[in-house]
């Protein structure tokens, strides 16, 4: 049984906000049958079209999915539709006292279906990209779910997500024939990358602190996710000067290719930090 | 709150009778049957009890009988012995709707370069014995197919199959765990060489199964060590459970035409007055042989999680084929072989009762189910849809 919080249940058994407004100004509809959870969303605004004061909900879908979507439509009312775009997935899940990692995509769905709302409301071409919609921009990454390169990105970056396990949680993509996995694996690289590259400049001279610090935000940015893509991580056990002593773990550790992998490391250390590290693995 | 247990297929209640019955082997009659001592030597003679008790339900040779600790075991000692006495043949059939103890066992010997071939069921859940008759060649290690489905109940007519393959020189394995106390089994006039049974699906407690192993069948253990069960299985025996197990077989058979009679009125009446109170239902594996104690009942426009949430609520234990409970993203690949249309594959419960089901307990679901399907189809958008068309 899933281990649910009192205040999912709660909105479960009694969601708020439930049925259609007849005369919304906005609604954003995600998800299908086939998909196994969809959710309708109907947002009427104020006269002059600036609050949102009334939200509707139908959703089809788990015990979590019905707790996400009555969550929604109690914390968008009050807000400017500017407000309303800020709020997050993860949001949406704290003000439930948090879901179960395998049903945040619940709360995706959420979030998502208020985007797409909002960008109907505005005329504008609708951000969708997933659950079985077009995204005319993105390029279809999980076939069975419908969902596209751009979709899963914002998803990964915004939550952070480091490992394909956790992108199907949040997004259910790879969650069918897990055909797409490497495809996720790669775009977890090629997000974590791109915030590394601003992260992580190189100054000319270092104190030994800064020093300490940039091998510590270069470890956390740029080796552990690449090692955690292959199921494998690393801890750092000390650093002195110039040496840099990390003990493998997981599925690097007892690898055979650990010598290659602390290579790698000591690579990615020189370039980043100082050219005159070294690196030494150590059991710990 | 108390519980109206209906999810006898996942699970069941252990019968006193069985507890009283284990009770003794634990803080007392603790010694280890192989002991040469008088302390050993009396619960051997229980495990010899158990084991004839076992074999009588089976209509087997106590000698056939494999204790084990469990149904997933069972399989696996089956399906690995199998490719270790023919280690020249490449080719294992099963079927696309068996159990994970089978479906992974083949999956993972296929990358180690087995041929599989897993059998497709048709609407009803049904296999095609022509497609058993295409697939065997000289090749074929061994036949594993269950002889119940655990979500529908469905029947296979395993001993046509197991003749058949038989001819053909291969070995017959069958999953019955959901089959064994609910339908009789005659081992004395079967071709199965191999059947799988589980204590905790049929009011014995979990840790405990069996494998049943035609004399004469080539077997090599799975686990290896000491001699027990004829060097067929090693590790010192679960006594208690082994006891237990005995004795619920013993009570399975003394209830067996309770199971196919008021079981089996039990479940046809609840079948009916959900099928009349709710609309667009359809019955899983409906159009043939089921178990008598196994009700699927699929309900279009609504997800199985929330129903089975809102059934708990009430007191009620039902089971799904649904994605959203399993952690898995996909209706039960059960459902998904059968070609169950999407708009009711995630709305699938399945009900399943025993001989401590109450006329009471049937009652309170059929007065339960109908609302909770009427408001989670008021909720999604699909359910409105389809009430604003009607």
């Amino acid at each position: 049984m899933w281990d649910y919080t009192d205040k999912v249940k709660e909105h479960f058994l009694n969601p708020r906000n439930v049925g259609e407004i007849i005369d919304a100004d906005a609604v954003g509809e995600v998800g299908s049958l086939a998909c196994g959870d969809a959710l309708k969303l109907f947002i009427k605004l104020d006269e002059n079209k600036e609050r949102i004061v009334d939200a509707k909900f139908q959703t089809f879908g788990c015990g979590s999915a019905i707790a996400s979507s009555s969550a929604l439509t109690e914390m968008v009312k009050g807000k400017t539709l500017e407000e309303a775009l800020k709020i997050t997935n993860q949001e949406i899940a704290d003000f439930l006292g948090g879901l179960p990692e395998e049903k945040m995509h619940c709360s995706v769905m959420g979030q998502e279906a208020l985007e797409v709302a909002i960008a109907k409301y505005r005329g504008v071409e609708a951000p969708v990209h997933g659950h079985d919609h077009v995204d005319t921009e993105g390029e279809i990454v999980c076939k069975c779910f419908g969902l596209t390169d751009l979709f899963l990105k914002k998803v990964i970056a915004s939550n952070k997500l480091h490992t394909a396990e956790q992108v199907t949680h949040f997004t259910k993509a790879g969650g069918a024939c897990g055909g797409c996995i490497p495809k996720i694996k790669e775009l977890i690289a090629e997000v974590l990358g791109e915030e590394k590259k601003v992260a992580v400049e190189k100054p000319v001279k270092l104190t030994n602190l800064r020093k300490m610090q940039l091998i510590q935000e270069t470890l956390e940015n740029e080796v552990r996710p690449q090692l955690w893509a292959d199921g494998g991580d690393l801890e750092l056990v000390d650093i002195d000067g110039s040496t840099v002593q990390v003990a493998f773990r997981k599925a690097c550790a007892g690898c055979a290719s650990s010598g290659n992998t602390a290579k790698f490391v000591e690579q990615k250390l020189r370039e980043l930090v100082s050219s005159d590290i070294v690196v030494q693995e150590v059991q710990g | 709150m108390k519980e109206i247990y209906l999810d006898n297929n996942a699970t069941t209640k252990v019968d006193e009778l069985v507890f009283e019955e284990m009770r003794p082997y634990f803080c007392e009659l603790y010694g280890n049957p192989s002991s040469m001592h008088f302390f050993g030597g009396q619960v051997q003679k229980k495990v010899d009890e158990a084991r004839n008790r076992v074999a009588a339900l089976l209509g087997a040779l106590p000698d056939e009988i494999v204790f084990t600790a469990c149904g997933t075991e069972s399989d696996n000692a089956a399906i690995r012995s199998a490719i270790e006495v023919f280690p020249e043949k490449r080719h294992i059939i099963t079927s696309r709707v068996e159990h994970p103890a089978v479906l992974t066992q083949c999956r993972n010997l296929s990358k180690r370069g087995y041929r599989i071939t897993e059998l497709n069921v048709d609407g009803n859940g049904q296999l095609d014995l022509k497609e058993l008759e295409t697939a065997l060649d000289d090749d074929t290690a061994i036949v594993s197919l269950m002889y119940a489905n655990n979500e529908t109940g469905v029947i296979f007519p395993i001993e046509e199959a197991a003749r058949m393959v038989k001819e053909k020189g291969a070995l017959f394995h069958t999953d019955a765990v959901q089959a064994v106390g609910k339908i009789p089994l005659n081992m004395a006039e079967s071709a199965i060489d191999m059947l799988s049974l589980s204590g905790h699906k049929l009011h014995a407690p979990k840790g405990i199964g069996v494998l049943y192993v035609r004399r004469g069948t080539p077997f090599r253990p799975l686990l290896v060590g000491g001699h027990q069960e004829r060097g067929r299985r090693a590790g010192t025996e679960n006594t208690g459970s082994l006891i237990a197990m005995g004795k619920a077989c013993e009570l399975a058979q003394l209830h067996m035409a309770e199971e196919g009679g008021r079981v089996r009125e039990m479940r046809d009446r609840l079948e009916r007055e959900l099928t009349a109170a709710i609309p667009n239902t359809r019955i899983n594996g409906g159009g043939t042989d089921r178990l008598p104690n196994t009700l699927s009942i699929a309900m279009e426009f609504v997800e199985g999680e929330g129903i089975l949430l809102l059934l708990s609520e009430k007191g009620i234990c039902a089971s799904s084929g649904s994605a959203c409970t399993s952690g898995s993203l996909e209706p039960s690949h059960v459902l998904r072989a059968m070609g169950v249309p999407f708009t009711c594959a995630h709305g699938s419960i399945r009900f399943s009762l025993s001989r401590f089901t109450t006329d009471a307990e049937i009652d309170a679901v059929i007065k339960e189910l109908p609302p909770i399907i009427s408001r989670l189809r008021q909720m999604s958008p699909f359910g409105r849809e389809f009430l604003e068309k009607k």
